[in-house]
């Protein structure tokens, strides 16, 4: 009995020794034999080791496959050693392809590609879409993921359903349940399997799923169509709305640019009635104080940079306010009265600056730097994603328009300029300077202009043409919104904007405009005023 | 109205020179071209012609631009649509004459739909295979666009500075639809690579000669015609509108009519020049649509002086001989330059150069020059 209990003892003895070390040398042994099977000259060979490789489920076999997918594995020809390369001027930097571990260099001629096929190419990808699956980094998982839905073969099914136990990150969670039905529903045999997955797939909401469930509705299976059917309503109804939500997004933030482009001009020329054709000059120096203050900044305070912009909106709003007033004291104050001339002097101004600007800072475009805080977007599920850079721009152009609103209402200084406008003579003899008044007006219609500028630098190219681009929109935006009516310039800016974008995926960017153009050129003639109007006996002139 | 040999001699001083040098040069400047020797004093070389026929071309733009903004007060933003249409007529006729001789040798698509992989010719470009169709169309697109243009915006008094605004607009919007490939006119390339006009060789020294012996006929027969308008009664009830436009229609008169008639032939006029001026030099692309082609337009017209017809030529001739050399010479300057044409005419000139003179001959009392200026109204 001692004997057997010994024998009993020795044998356990040895399984405990042996097995996990049986199974260790075995991985171990065969890693380098599979990677060197992958650059065989037999296709299926290749194919085996790959599959073999996946199998192992050890990370470290990604480098490899990547390599053999990119066409960086190459064998020694000297003692047919397999290495991953790195393409050097006279020849090649050698990694081992398992440990990374430095191989020195070699000129070309001394390796030897190992070369594939398409069928391997599509193994290769499908294999390392499902290593990284696994992997550290929940992007990668995601992007994986999403892989498998797009193209997933029966066999990831294992192993999503292995990393859906162990996934831990929300986002990622929800990526792999959607490939999983999608496989599932593409693969199953089992009626009960792929109706679970249509109900799965029904809860999402993107034009992939859509392409899906329409492929399902070929189906031989009547229960299953009718489910795909009724999934299919559900996910193009939501997906509708939320192409409206972007519709309605992206219109606004078009429709904020626009407001923020012509709402110095509703002071200029719907208040005042001036044509300023320098006006879009005035958002582009904005856009150029913007550059210059983000250039002191790095320059000397670094640490400032989130604050750059809060910095630059007063410094545009001086500069080009300062502008403004040079402008309307130099030339067109000897013009009141003469709109025309008015509308070719200031073009020359137009032109004289952007000139200047183009001598001072050269022709090409200036990087303006956009703050940490405004970079990324809000994303949601159906691949909807608002830029913050886009949010910030609507919320700003909202807070300039309130201030302007207030401005004009609330302080002496509206009371002023309204008076003035309204009745220039009655207001000179009540002792209001007109002059000054015009020329703070004038300042003010050209500094929310450069204000303009600030948050236009953050969408748009900063280059001497920026203005140009600007100007016929801001116009039409004033004259479609009423002149001299603040708020009709908001409607008038927020329709344009949600109009151009809801024309865009019918007419395309470009014909849109035109159609737009044509539009308003047609509405004038029906409300020579606007579309909100200011009442009053002062038809002409 | 009759352009009897009175009629011309009661034209201002300026407008019997302007005649009398368009028709010298029509006459002297291809015998120059042609007959003297390469080497002679007094050889004019080729491209001196055909720079001389853009700027002669130029000239009739302006003249266009004077008649509705310096007799009827319409401040024409956009007439260099006009002038760009006339010159996509011409350019399209030319188009169609390269027949086999384009890079892909197709006969009847122009190279630039075969690149497109268009299989036949777009409706628009029916006809233009003939000579006198394109000819008529040079005069009835623009002057068809002008007319729908007017009769929407002088119907609804559109005036001032929103009618100059929305004309804007329309070049504006011109331009974009050009730029576009799927409109079937060359995208942003334009028409170009033409060959003959007429079977005759564009590029030969007799052609341009010719070419440029039409401009200078068309010139002073675009003068003629517009100071025949301005001196008519018509031309007497165009210069009221453009002082006091509401009191012109109190009196009764139907004031968007005679609107519309001056806006569509000034439109007319702009597309002869723009036809003139393709073959000479050579393209035409969707840039004549932008809006500061037009703008720059209108300050020639300043420059010169507005409401005179010649002055408009004049200044036409000069701003671009300047603008020639000096985007040659110093072209960070001429930017400078123009800006400050603009805002030194409009402040210190308005009358422009002809005004400066006058005032100046006027002054003078005594001036031995007095005596021709008898034919100028007072």
């Amino acid at each position: 009995m001692a004997f057997f209990n010994a024998l009993k003892i020795y044998a356990l003895l040895l399984c405990i020794l042996f097995m996990p070390l049986h199974a260790f040398a075995q991985t171990q042994a065969d890693m380098p034999g599979l990677i060197h099977q992958l650059t065989d000259k037999s296709r299926s060979t290749q194919a085996e080791a790959v599959d073999a490789l996946t199998a192992t489920g050890d990370p470290v076999v990604i480098a490899p496959l990547d390599a053999l997918l990119n066409g960086n594995l190459y064998t020694r020809k000297s003692d047919g050693s397999v290495w991953i390369t790195t393409a050097t001027a006279t020849g090649f930097d050698l990694r081992d392809p398992l440990t990374g571990a430095d191989g020195g260099s070699v000129a070309a001629g001394e390796m030897s590609k190992a070369k594939i096929t398409n069928a391997i190419r599509t193994r290769l990808r499908g294999s390392i879409g499902r290593m990284s699956l696994l992997g550290p980094d929940p992007k990668l998982r995601r992007e994986a993921a999403d892989a498998i839905f797009k193209n997933g073969a029966r066999e990831s099914i294992p192993l999503l359903e292995a990393a859906l136990e162990k996934e831990t990150d929300e986002t990622v969670i929800r990526r792999m349940q959607r490939a999983l039905a999608g496989v599932h529903l593409d693969q199953s045999d089992d009626t009960q399997v792929r109706l679970k997955a249509i109900e799965t797939l029904g809860a999402f909401t993107d034009q992939d799923v859509r392409a899906l469930l329409n492929t399902a509705l070929k189906q031989s299976d009547e229960s299953v169509r009718a489910a795909a059917k009724k999934a299919l309503a559900g996910v193009e109804s939501r997906l509708e709305f939320w192409g409206m939500a972007e519709g309605l997004f992206h219109g606004l933030s078009l429709g904020s640019v626009l407001l923020l482009a012509a709402i110095g001009l509703a002071i200029t020329f719907g208040v005042m009635g001036i044509i300023n054709m320098a006006h879009g000059e005035m958002v582009m120096i904005g856009a150029y104080t913007t550059f210059m203050v983000q250039e002191v900044i790095r320059n000397s305070y670094p640490g400032l940079f989130d604050a750059s912009l809060f910095i630059a909106i007063p410094a545009a709003f001086m500069v080009s306010g300062m502008v403004g007033i040079a402008i309307e004291r130099g030339i067109i104050r000897f013009l009141y009265g003469r709109p025309l001339e008015t509308l070719l002097a200031t073009w020359g101004v137009s032109l004289i600056l952007q000139q200047t600007v183009r001598s001072i800072f050269g022709p090409t475009n200036k990087d303006v730097g956009t703050p940490s805080w405004m970079s990324g977007a809000m994303e949601f599920d159906s691949g909807l994603a608002l830029t913050y850079n886009r949010v910030a721009i609507i919320v700003f152009s909202l807070m300039v328009l309130g201030l302007l609103v207030l401005v004009m209402r609330k302080t002496s200084l509206g009371l002023r300029m309204r008076a003035v406008t309204q009745n220039r003579a009655m207001a000179n003899s009540m002792g209001i300077r007109t002059g000054t008044v015009d020329a703070l007006t004038f300042g003010l219609g050209s500094g929310i202009a450069g204000i303009a500028g600030v948050a236009l630098s953050q969408i748009d190219n900063v280059s001497p043409n920026l203005g140009q681009s600007y100007i016929v929109d801001s116009f039409m935006v004033v004259v479609f919104g009423g002149v001299g009516n603040l708020l009709g310039t908001f409607f008038g800016a927020m329709s344009l904007g949600l109009v151009n974008k809801f024309l865009e995926p019918f007419a395309g960017a470009v014909l849109g405009k035109i159609f737009i153009l044509i539009a308003l050129i047609l509405f004038i003639q029906y409300r020579p005023r606007g579309m909100f109007a200011l009442k009053g006996r002062a038809v002409e002139n | 109205m009759r352009a009897n040999p009175s009629f011309i001699l009661s034209l201002p001083l300026g407008g019997k020179i302007l005649l009398a040098l368009m028709l010298g040069a029509a006459l002297l400047v291809p015998l120059l071209n042609l007959l003297t020797p390469v080497d002679s004093f007094f050889h004019v070389p080729t491209y001196l012609v055909s720079l001389m026929g853009k700027y002669i071309c130029y000239a009739l733009l302006a003249l266009s631009v004077d008649l509705v903004w310096g007799y009827c007060g319409i401040l024409s933003l956009g007439h260099g649509a006009f002038f760009g249409l006339g010159g996509y007529a011409m350019g399209m006729y030319m188009m169609r004459q390269i027949g086999t001789r384009g890079v892909y040798g197709n006969a009847d698509l122009p190279d630039f739909m075969v690149f497109l992989n268009w299989k036949e010719l777009p409706w628009a470009w029916y006809g233009f295979d003939m000579f006198g169709f394109a000819m008529l169309m040079v005069v009835l697109v623009p002057g068809a666009l002008a007319f729908l243009f007017g009769w929407f915006a002088f119907r609804s008094r559109v005036t001032g500075v929103y009618l100059s605004i929305i004309t804007q607009a329309m070049t504006y919007a011109l331009m974009l639809a050009f730029f576009r490939n799927d409109m079937g006119f060359g995208g942003n390339n334009g028409l170009t690579d033409f060959k003959d006009i007429l079977g005759f060789d564009i590029q030969a020294d007799g052609t341009r000669s010719v070419l440029f012996a039409l401009s200078a006929l068309a010139l002073a027969g675009g003068y003629l015609l517009c100071a025949m308008i301005v001196r008519s009664k018509l031309g007497r009830i165009l210069e009221a509108i453009r002082d006091a436009e509401s009191r012109v229609r109190f009196l009764g008169y139907q004031v968007q009519y005679y609107k519309l008639f001056v806006f569509t032939f000034s439109a007319m006029l702009a597309g002869v020049a723009g036809a003139l001026y393709v073959p000479q030099v050579g393209i035409i692309n969707p840039t004549e649509f932008t809006p500061a082609n037009s703008i720059e337009a209108v300050i020639w017209v300043a420059v010169g002086g507005r409401g005179t017809l010649y002055g408009a030529a004049l200044g036409a001739v000069l701003v671009n001989y300047a603008k020639s050399y000096f985007t040659g010479a110093l072209p960070e300057v001429w930017l400078f330059m123009l800006g400050g044409l603009f805002v030194l005419v409009t402040l210190l000139l308005p009358k422009g150069i002809v005004g400066l003179v006058n005032q100046f001959t006027s002054r003078t009392v005594r001036s031995p020059l007095r005596f021709l200026y008898a034919g100028k109204q007072p």
